[in-house]
This record gives structure tokens, C-alpha cells and sequence, in this order.
């Protein structure tokens, strides 16, 4: 069974079908494309994924289970975490604190525990700090724990969502544009981190990317979308070379 | 992992200045009252500080840390002192020891405040936008106004109610008055003490600090921060706003117990409970810093003191007290002076005086 399949996932905005009958089945492990020019209806399947937005049509399931509909906080708990194009961090918060929100639901005393600072309060807190810490240093942001987010550079603010992301132990990770704003020398180095956590977490991601050099060198297979609809899927090589792909998309 | 370490430690130091400092202030005070040199007017003025130090907290938890606006602070504030007052009438003759009957009524006021404020926020904080400042505003006035001129009484049938006077109870001959209207409670006890109003202010910072610093407060700042994140990792955001919001009522509330209990009566007015009082506890926490509890009972502090010191100078006072204001929006807003003091905190000064030897440019 696929970890991700969509079926017939469709959702209009006034006469605007921003996604049109929407179809994917990705599997465990899977390091998953989705490309298409601007207001293909990418990050409205995101969205849809999420529960940000209820699909007029169709649904998705995780593992089986249906997860369109659900609220949004418990598809994240049943296992699906996200980030975002333009960037959505904790900015008045710490690197670390950004990290330690994502670990929310895994480490868990109550509120009084916390106002009264009892034994569970240093324990949980240094377990978190430590998983926190950790997480950051496979992003290399271990050194900037204590720094306020917005103080990072955009390339690294990237990298910080997708730590915060990873914190909440999901099963399928969403990237929008994880490259958007990078320099080649930083896309490269997102490239190998991506694989890292692919490998070393056992994940399962699927990516929007407009970077065909990341796409084609990180993705085992694309979804290209075209005004909501599904232009080609298949396989990377196969889909890049595709004619209709070419015009709609790559070609000028 | 020393990185960890290290910053708990830096947020339990900052906490402790600010205890230190209440702490510190509240020896100076009873030292001047011990050897004569404190005036009645500054005397007078030592449990308001407290207790409008305690609203400035307590509404920076709600401004600050959930990122809410409310305008209707005071109301909460006149709840809790209207409950505990209530509270300490009836009991005042079966409970005659002050140290359990006080506490017990400072209990009543907070939670009566935070069961409003639970209440108020459940419809409310559901709602996305500026909702909250429009509700909030129109709930202090509407307490204000209620309690101000409602008519409570009880006999041995019961209790009775009235908006219209005295006399429309029709209660029997043992009846006693308990709220009279526009004059309110005549005789509460003066339970409060500068003592008790500084434990209640430690208290205050206390709760509200520690609640900064752990997972829930966490999760309330990543509210503010951006909700949608927020709810993309798994935070129950109406769970937590609730928590924050009931939690800055409760402490209102007990601002409002001492506020009785320290005035030995109660009545509610515009002057007092009225939504110049919330604005005026909004400014102290804008100007004490959004999100900085010290500030708050720092401006708190100086705002309701400086009126009051001034009145000898009278033609000068709303000058001074003007500049006072400007300097502290200056000293506490603009990112210039931010930068200034985060570059001459006093850390930096001991740990220059440490190191005085040529610094070492390289490295
Ligand atoms: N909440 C919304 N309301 C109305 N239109 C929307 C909304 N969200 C997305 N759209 C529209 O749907 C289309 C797809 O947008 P989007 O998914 O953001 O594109 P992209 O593929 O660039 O990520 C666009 O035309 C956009 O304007
Ligand atoms: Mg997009």
C-alpha cells in the first residue's frame, strides 16, 4: 500500500478549479517531485494535503487512513509535516525554542508542571533540548540555537523549517520550494541534506521545486502540473523528456 | 549540548534580576517607612504600585506573549474585586483569622476573574482578527456598569437582586444590604499590606515567567508568532490561547482583591474599573516593553507614582509627565535603543571590568 495516495482530489476557488481531479500514490521511502509553472495548484495540493483547505472533491489517505477533512493539527499528528513557501517561522522566538515547538506533542508535562518547575519540567526540557539539538545539527544550525530566527539568513531559515518539520516525527514531509532563494552552492548542499534525512530518518518526502537541477538530481519520480490538472507522471528522466512537458514548462 | 544549558540558565538569571529587583525595592520601602523618611503620600501609594504592577504583567501576558489585544482589563480586574469582597463580608465574622480568610479571598477574586475570562475567551479567541479588543472593551464597560449599580441583599430566605434601589429587594426585617448600589460595598476589610501585595506581585512574575519559559508558553508565543505554523506542528491553538488568556484574567483578578481590600471599600466607577484604567495598564505595558515583564512592573512603577509625586509641582505635573512618557517609549520601542542596551547591559559592563587587561583584537 502506497504511504500517500490522493484520489480524484479536486478544490475551486469561485469558478477557479485550482486543482482538477488530482491523483498520486507515493510510496514509503519515496523522494517525490511535484513541478509546474506558477499557479499550477501546487501548493494548494499542499494545502489540501494539510487540511488548510477541504477538498470539494476526492480524498487522500495516509497509510490507509483518510486524512482530508481531519483539522489540520491532527494530520500533522497522524503524521504529515510541512513547510512553507514563503517562510513561516517562530520569528520572535529562538532557533532552538523554533525546533522545540515541533517537539510539542512528543515531550510532553503540563502546564502547572512547567509554572511550578517540578523534576518533569528539567527532564522533559533536556530531552528536548538534546533532540532539538541534535536535529539542528543536521542542518548545521547547531551553532545558531540561541540566535533569534529572523536573524538567520534566508538560506538558512529554510533549512530551520524543515528541522522544525522533522521535530514532529512525520511519516510524509512536505517541501515547498525548499531551494526558493538559494544560491547554487547552498541548493547543492540542501540536496545532499535532503537525501541525509531521506536515508537517516526513513523518510518519505514530497517536494515542490522549481530548481530542475535539484529536481533532477533528487527526485525518483514527478507529478507535472498544469492549470490544477496532471500533465505527465512517471518517472524523472522520463517525465524531463517528455515533449509536452518541454513545451508547457522547460521550453521556451 | 552546552549550548542548552547555557540558555536556561540565561532566562532563570534574567528572572532572578527581576525578583531581585522587586525584591530589593520592597527593602528600600520598608526601610524608609522604619526610619520616618518615607512621606504618607508616597506610604499611601506602596500597594497600588504592587497591584498595577500585577495588571501591567498580567495584561503583558495576554498583549506580549499571546499576542491579543484587550481593552477590557479592568473588568476582569473589578470582578475579582467584587467576588473577593463579597467573599470577605460574609465570612468576616466565622472566619476571623486574617491569614486564612485573606488567602481564601484572594483564591475567590482570582478564579471568579479567570472563569470570566475562560468564558469570554472560548466564543472569542476562536475567531481570527481584532475580534478580541472589541469584545474585551465592551465587557469591562458592561461589568463596570453592572456591578456599579446593582443591589444585592440576602435574609433567611435567600439572596436578592435589584438594578432599581435598595427598597425593590422587599426583603425581610433581618435582611442585609451586601452591595448598595452606585456606593457598592461600604466595608470591606483592609486585609492587604504592602507585605502581602509584594508576595502577590513575586507570585504574579513567578507564574508568569516560568509559564514563559516552558512547553506551553512555547506553545502560546508560537501562536503569536504565526498561527498557521503553529497548527502545521501540532499545537492546539484554541487550547492554548484559552489557557494564556484565562491565565491573565486570573491575576487581574487578584490585582482587584487587593485593590479593595486595600481601599476598605468598593464601588464601581469609570474612574476605576472603567476602560481609562485599561488603557492606562495597556500604556504601562507598551511602554514597559511588549513582552517584557520587567518592564511592565517597571513602568507600572513610575507611571503611577510620578502623577502623584508631581501634584506639588502642579502647573509642571502633565509636562513632566509627558517627557516621561516620551523618554520611555524612546528608551523602550526604538530598535536604536534596543541596540543601545543590549550593548551596555550590565553583563557586559562586570565582564569588561573582569577583563581589563588590552582587549585581544584577533580571534
Ligand atoms: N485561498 C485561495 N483563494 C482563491 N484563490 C486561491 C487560493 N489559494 C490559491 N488560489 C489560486 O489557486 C491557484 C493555484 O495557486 P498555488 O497553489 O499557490 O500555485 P503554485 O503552483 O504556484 O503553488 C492560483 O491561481 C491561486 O491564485
Ligand atoms: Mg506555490
Amino acid at each position: 500500500m502506497a504511504l500517500l495516495e490522493a484520489t480524484n482530489l479536486s478544490i475551486s476557488f469561485g469558478g477557479l478549479k485550482a486543482v482538477d481531479n488530482f491523483n498520486i500514490k507515493i510510496e514509503k521511502g519515496q523522494l517525490y517531485g511535484l513541478i509546474g509553472p506558477n499557479g499550477a495548484g501546487k501548493t494548494t495540493i499542499f494545502n489540501l494535503l494539510t487540511g488548510v483547505y477541504k477538498p470539494t472533491e476526492g480524498q487522500a489517505t495516509l497509510d490507509g487512513t483518510v486524512i482530508t477533512g481531519k483539522k489540520t493539527i491532527d494530520i500533522n499528528k497522524a503524521g504529515v509535516a510541512r513547510t512553507f513557501q514563503n517562510i513561516r517561522l517562530f520569528k520572535q522566538m529562538s532557533v532552538l525554542d523554533n525546533v522545540k515547538v515541533g517537539l510539542h506533542n512528543h515531550y510532553k508535562y503540563s502546564t502547572i508542571e512547567g509554572i511550578l518547575k517540578l523534576p518533569s519540567y528539567f527532564k522533559k526540557e533536556k530531552e528536548m533540548d538534546e533532540k532539538a539539538m541534535s536535529l539542528l545539527k543536521v542542518f548545521d544550525l547547531d551553532g545558531e540555537a540561541d540566535y533569534l530566527s529572523s536573524n538567520l539568513p534566508y538560506g538558512k531559515q529554510r533549512k530551520l523549517e524543515i528541522a522544525r518539520a522533522l521535530a514532529t516525527n512525520p511519516k510524509l514531509l512536505l517541501l515547498d520550494e525548499p531551494a526558493a532563494g538559494m544560491n547554487p552552492h547552498e541548493t547543492a548542499e540542501l540536496m545532499d541534506t535532503i537525501r541525509f534525512v531521506r536515508d537517516e530518518f526513513d523518510m518519505t518526502i514530497l517536494l515542490i521545486e522549481h530548481d530542475m537541477r535539484l529536481v533532477a538530481g533528487i527526485c525518483e519520480e514527478l507529478t507535472v502540473l498544469n492549470f490544477g490538472q496532471v500533465l505527465c507522471q512517471g518517472e524523472t528522466s522520463q517525465v524531463l523528456n517528455n515533449p509536452q512537458v518541454i513545451t508547457a514548462y522547460l521550453g521556451e | 549540548m552546552k549550548t542548552k544549558s547555557r540558555r536556561l540558565g540565561k532566562n532563570t538569571k534574567n528572572d532572578l534580576i527581576t525578583y531581585g529587583i522587586v525584591i530589593a525595592a520592597f527593602v528600600v520601602a520598608e526601610v524608609m517607612q522604619a526610619t520616618g523618611s518615607m512621606s504618607s503620600l508616597l506610604r499611601g501609594l506602596l500597594v497600588p504600585l504592587c497591584m498595577y504592577s500585577i495588571l501591567a504583567v498580567s495584561l503583558n501576558l495576554t498583549v506580549g506573549v499571546l499576542g491579543e489585544l484587550s481593552l477590557g482589563h479592568a473588568g476582569f480586574m473589578c470582578i475579582g474585586a467584587y467576588a473577593s469582597s463579597i467573599f470577605s463580608v460574609c465570612t468576616r465574622e466565622t472566619i476571623t483569622e486574617v491569614w486564612i480568610r485573606f488567602p481564601l479571598a484572594i483564591l475567590v477574586g482570582g478564579i471568579f476573574a479567570a472563569i470570566f475570562g475562560f468564558l469570554i475567551g472560548i466564543p472569542v479567541l476562536r475567531l481570527k482578527g481584532d475580534y478580541l479588543a472589541i469584545v474585551t472593551l465592551a465587557f469591562g464597560e458592561i461589568i463596570k456598569n453592572i456591578l456599579g449599580s446593582v443591589y444585592v441583599g440576602y435574609d433567611a430566605n435567600g439572596v436578592y437582586v435589584s438594578l432599581e434601589s435598595e427598597s425593590s429587594l422587599a426583603m425581610g426585617a433581618d435582611g442585609t444590604l451586601l452591595i448598595n448600589g452606585p456606593l457598592g460595598l461600604s466595608d470591606v476589610p483592609l486585609d492587604a499590606n504592602f507585605i502581602i501585595a509584594t508576595v502577590l506581585l513575586l507570585l504574579t512574575l513567578f507564574v508568569v515567567l516560568n509559564f514563559m519559559n516552558s512547553r506551553s508558553g512555547r506553545a502560546v508565543m508560537s501562536i503569536r508568532d504565526n498561527r498557521i505554523a503553529a497548527e502545521s506542528v501540532g499545537i492546539n491553538i484554541t487550547k492554548y490561547k484559552l489557557i494564556a488568556f484565562t491565565l491573565s484574567a486570573f491575576f487581574a483578578g487578584i490585582a482587584g482583591v487587593l485593590y479593595s481590600h486595600n481601599l476598605g471599600y468598593l464601588a464601581a466607577k469609570s474612574s476605576n474599573f472603567g476602560y481609562n484604567q485599561s488603557i492606562m495598564i495597556l500604556v504601562f505595558v507598551v511602554l514597559g516593553g511588549i513582552g517584557k515583564m520587567r518592564g511592565s512592573v517597571i513602568a507600572a512603577c513610575i507611571l503611577t507614582a510620578l502623577p502623584e509625586l508631581l501634584r506639588e509641582l502642579n502647573d509642571y505635573r502633565m509636562l513632566i509627565y509627558a517627557i516621561a512618557l516620551i523618554i520611555m517609549m524612546i528608551a523602550t520601542a526604538s530598535p536604536k535603543a534596543n541596540a543601545f542596551w543590549e550593548a551596555h547591559s550590565l553583563k557586559k559592563f562586570i565582564s569588561a571590568k573582569k577583563e581589563n587587561k588590552p582587549a585581544k583584537e584577533v580571534q
